[in-house]
């Protein structure tokens, strides 16, 4: 390839970067005549902070943090749109050994189901309650994150409020299970590795997963800063052509061990490949002995997983109204809607020939099983895509959703 | 000088570097600084200490939940963005290239605050330098090492005097197009691999 593209990405140590990093390492990149150059972050802040003063073209980031880039959430922020999305799931709640003896003492099994296990923590917040106790203290990584939302989403679906009968607090990724283990918090909700650490060292159990709770749903997303991406259209294209290719290779079961040794080293996550198995296998170690396989729980590829659906930006943002962190306004709703661009998914793709999503959103919850759908090109097929509560979010219907939200959060009360 | 002195928090996990801010910012005549290694219970600190200005580095993980913690704050004096006029971009692209950022509690006047950031980030820079220095010196006196070494051992196997056995490895070194103290390290290894009387 003749022309050159100089793109720089910055990344966070979790698994879910595996897309863009294998991309680069793996030579899918290169192949696109890109030269991706790949940089480690220490928090959310600084890869928002370099994205917007130029230092990052684009990054690896958490689904909600474009749209509180865009809609203004945080300081220092700049307009970054979504181009891609690096997969589906990968999370989960891991729970301290006495907080899951508790669930369990209420009824909780090891299954993973969220509403037993949803039930069960409830009934215990409450004699904890009772007791004058202090509120359990969970974690989630930014509140900007699908981890804060889904975790509140399982709480409040389960009648606990997050706002009241719980504490939520800000833990990087890497210190979750050291945090548990030294009792600063007693529960969090974060991607892998750092779930299956914590079961490593015993000092933890998965309570459930997100791929449960919102079956094939929005997690880590490519932001790019949207001035770059649109005097530089070339090198986006092909910078998603690759990691196109690189998604295809991470869902490959033949590369597991590959990938699993790549992700391993110490320029990426630094932990041991064996505790990269788990996300790749969907089989779990839950603690205590128990183990569960759990189905599409991480999908880097399969599934339209890479498409930047419209609808998961919009769910991110009824989530940022339920929980007072940004008022619903035609404004911000018009803001959140123009965020995730399935437009230049689309247009870097199509020279491929690959199955593309014909409509920009769907209705969240309305597959119950796998169904082939109509396509421009070959055949594509979506993954289930329910609530574990039943809920349906229809994105052409946004005011019946925010209006139909339990309370919760600020500007509810 | 400072009309009221503002109070300045810096939360540095490397105690050199902080003790180096520290030290200018009280050159410069701030009186009201104070330095935390460690976040742990940190609410508490902020709320005592009811800083005006909080520099921290950007290797710090904890950014996302001290940005948290600032949105959530209920007290009078709330920090906020790094910059109170977002225009500055030359000084906001300053910090984060030296690894620093900061956070200011809202209403104060950007020249209040521009002086205090400044200072910062040119001690962030200095120290940077400092620690590049200080590893360049370290790799050179470890080249230094194994150079002595290698013409040690071409001087005891070859009977060679010092400066023929230094001519002979920066000859070698020449012709492969190589670093001396490559050649030399690729020596000592060899001959610790052959003969370990060689390591006496």
């Amino acid at each position: 390839m003749s022309m050159t593209h100089q793109i720089t990405a910055g990344f966070m140590p979790l698994f879910d970067s595996a897309v863009l990093v294998a991309a680069g390492e793996m030579g899918f990149a290169a192949r696109e005549g890109v030269d991706l150059t790949l940089h480690r972050e220490t928090s959310w802040a600084n890869i928002r902070d370099r994205i917007a003063i130029g230092h990052f073209d684009v990054a690896h980031m958490l689904g909600p943090m474009p749209l509180a880039c865009s809609l203004g959430l945080t300081p220092l922020a700049s307009q970054t749109i979504v181009p891609f999305s690096l997969g589906l799931g990968g999370n989960c709640v891991t729970v301290s050994n006495a907080v899951w003896d508790g669930m369990a003492a209420h009824g909780a099994a090891p299954d993973l189901d969220p509403a037993p296990a949803g039930t069960a923590l409830g009934a215990l917040i409450r004699e904890r309650a009772a007791a004058g106790r202090e509120p359990l203290r969970f974690a989630v990584v930014h509140p900007h994150s699908g981890h804060n939302y889904e975790l509140r989403y399982w709480l409040a679906a389960c009648g606990i409020d997050p706002e009241r009968q719980i504490e939520i607090v800000i833990v990087p990724p890497p210190f979750m299970a050291d945090a548990l283990a030294a009792g600063r918090i007693d529960g969090y909700c974060v991607g892998e590795p750092w779930n299956s650490a914590a079961v490593a060292a015993g000092t933890g159990h998965i309570a459930t997963v997100k791929a449960l709770l919102w079956r094939n749903s929005p997690e880590k997303v490519i932001g790019a800063r949207k001035t770059w991406a649109e005097e530089n259209p070339e090198a986006l294209a092909a910078l998603l052509r690759a990691l196109h290719h690189s998604a295809r290779w991470c869902q490959d079961s033949a590369n597991r061990d590959e990938l699993a040794a790549l992700m391993a080293e110490a320029r990426f996550l630094g932990q041991p490949a064996k505790i990269q198995m788990p996300v790749l296998t969907g089989y779990l170690q839950l603690g205590g002995g128990a183990a569960r396989t759990v189905e599409d729980f991480f999908v880097p590829f399969d599934k339209a997983a890479n498409f930047p659906w419209k609808s998961h930006a919009l769910w991110f943002y009824t989530q940022m109204v339920r929980w007072g962190q940004l008022a619903h306004t035609p404004e911000n709703l018009a803001i959140a809607r123009d965020c995730y661009r399935p437009d230049l998914y689309r247009a870097a793709l199509k020279p491929l020939g690959v199955a593309l999503p014909g409509a920009n959103a769907k209705v969240e919850g309305a597959l119950k099983a796998a169904t082939p759908v109509g396509s421009a090109g070959a055949s594509l097929v979506l993954g289930p895509d329910g609530f574990f509560d039943g809920q349906i979010f229809d994105p052409d219907r946004i005011e019946d959703y925010v209006a139909g939200q339990k309370p919760g959060g600020s500007l509810a009360q | 000088m400072v009309r009221t002195s503002l109070a300045v928090l810096v939360i540095d996990e490397n105690r050199i570097r902080a003790s180096i801010i520290e030290a200018g910012l009280r050159e410069a005549g701030h009186e009201r600084v104070t330095v935390i290694h460690d976040v742990t219970g940190i609410a508490r600190r902020i709320a005592e200490i009811e800083p005006d200005v909080i520099v921290i580095d950007l290797e710090n993980p904890n950014r996302d939940m001290l940005e948290n913690m600032f949105q959530l704050s209920r007290a009078v004096k709330r920090p906020i963005a790094m910059f109170v006029d977002r225009s500055d971009r030359a000084s906001i692209e300053a910090a984060v290239d030296a690894g620093v950022s900061a956070y200011v509690v809202d209403g104060l006047r950007q020249e209040r605050v521009k002086p205090i950031l400044d200072m910062a980030v040119s001690r962030f820079n200095a120290f940077s330098r400092m620690a590049r220095e200080l590893e360049e010196a370290r790799s050179e006196l470890e080249n230094r090492k194994v150079i002595d070494r290698a013409k040690g051992i071409l001087m005891k196997s070859r009977g060679l005097s010092e400066e023929a056995a230094y001519t002979l490895l920066r000859k070698t070194a020449m012709n492969q197009n190589r670093k001396i103290s490559d050649i030399a390290q690729s020596l000592v290894t060899a001959a610790g691999l052959l003969g370990p009387s060689e390591d006496e």
